[in-house]
């Protein structure tokens, strides 16, 4: 096939393509216009109905919450499958049992630049704090477990930049950051069949409503909100764990 | 709101075209954050502000750090195999 053919046939599925792209894109809605009756049923009901200000919770936890459980395992599913597949081998597990007593074994040899240490040390509470914010107030403005927990991820990522790796290590390698990863997880599907003890339907949200805009309110949309949060961080912070663990076994077995 | 939305539509298209041609893995990850961003910036003005909070956490520091991270394990292994075949 020459290259003369070959632009030939890239030209006739480029014009096909089109054509159809053109079709479809004709009977699109007109800009920023919404059809279709579900979106706007459930802006009208979600608050009275849930007590939660923030529509878009009120349907990722409550209205479709089986669907997001089912999201949640999947996320799950593949750090598990991460963390299998970076698995030390047994003679890097030898040589990781003695890293706590010498943390000197891994410094990073690239001298960071002191502005971005104090900076990024400066803002790691603060980046904390607003994780925690975002995460607990899903009901009542954007955000929510997910956001949240994955800000709080990002902070460890904070002090790997601006210290080191032992730094990192020293925060998340611990058996308790994959129990938390458990936890999460569990904890919404026990949430789930709590509901189930009660007679309802699966993941009906059974708990008191509460006033709308506080904190305290819209039942179980807050507490699943907060178990997402804590199976995100988690999850989020093992994956990197293992990738950074994975390069630094290596590196050190070629300096030996 | 218009001319915002699709002007950002167009940086959009037009940055992924670039990530696209761009022959350094670096660089393109570095463009892959930029582009993450926009994304979120363009969730933000279609009105859907929680998808941008995630958009921006996800797609600005955690995709390029992982793909960052891989990219350097798998040269690792490469380093190593390279010394492996030079010593035997």
């Amino acid at each position: 096939m020459t290259r003369k053919h070959r632009l030939l046939l890239f030209l006739i599925g480029a014009i096909g393509a089109g054509f159809v792209y053109c079709a479809g894109a004709g009977n699109m809605p007109p800009w920023t216009q919404y059809r279709g009756p579900y979106g706007d049923v459930i802006a009208g009901l979600a608050v009275f109905q849930r007590h939660a200000t923030d529509t878009v919770n009120a349907i990722t936890y409550d209205y479709r919450g089986f669907d997001t459980l089912g999201e949640e395992f999947m996320l799950f599913s593949a750090v598990t499958g991460v963390m299998l597949l970076l698995r030390p081998e047994k003679d890097e597990k030898d040589a990781s049992a003695k890293e706590p007593r010498n943390p000197a074994s891994f410094r990073d040899r690239a001298a960071l630049s002191e502005t971005v240490q104090v900076f990024t040390t400066a803002v790691f509470g603060l980046w904390v704090l607003f994780g925690i914010y975002i995460g607990t107030h899903g009901q009542l403005t954007p955000g929510g477990g997910f956001q949240g927990g994955v800000i709080i991820a990002a902070a460890p990522m904070l002090l790997y930049i601006a210290e080191n790796t032992d730094a990192f290590r020293r925060i998340v390698s611990h058996p308790f950051v994959e129990l938390l990863e458990g936890f999460g997880a569990a904890a919404y599907a026990l949430i789930g069949l709590a509901a189930l003890a009660v007679g309802v339907p699966f993941l009906t949200n059974i708990l008191p409503l509460g006033t709308t805009g506080n904190v305290f309110s819209s039942g179980t949309i807050a507490l699943i909100s907060a178990c997402v949060g804590i199976e995100v961080t988690a999850a989020f912070t093992l994956v990197i764990f293992e990738y950074l663990r994975e390069i630094l076994s290596r590196e050190k077995n070629q300096e030996d | 709101m218009m001319i915002l939305g699709t002007g950002l539509l167009t940086l959009i298209a037009v940055s992924a075209f670039i990530i696209v041609r761009t022959d350094d893995v670096t660089n393109q990850l570095l463009g892959l954050g930029f582009y993450g961003l926009l994304f979120a910036l363009m969730f933000f003005v279609f009105q859907a502000p929680d998808v941008a909070l995630s958009q921006i956490t996800v797609g600005a520091i955690a995709l390029p750090l992982m793909i960052m991270l891989a990219i350097t394990r798998m040269k690792h292994r490469e380093a190593v195999n390279r010394a492996g075949k030079k010593r035997s």
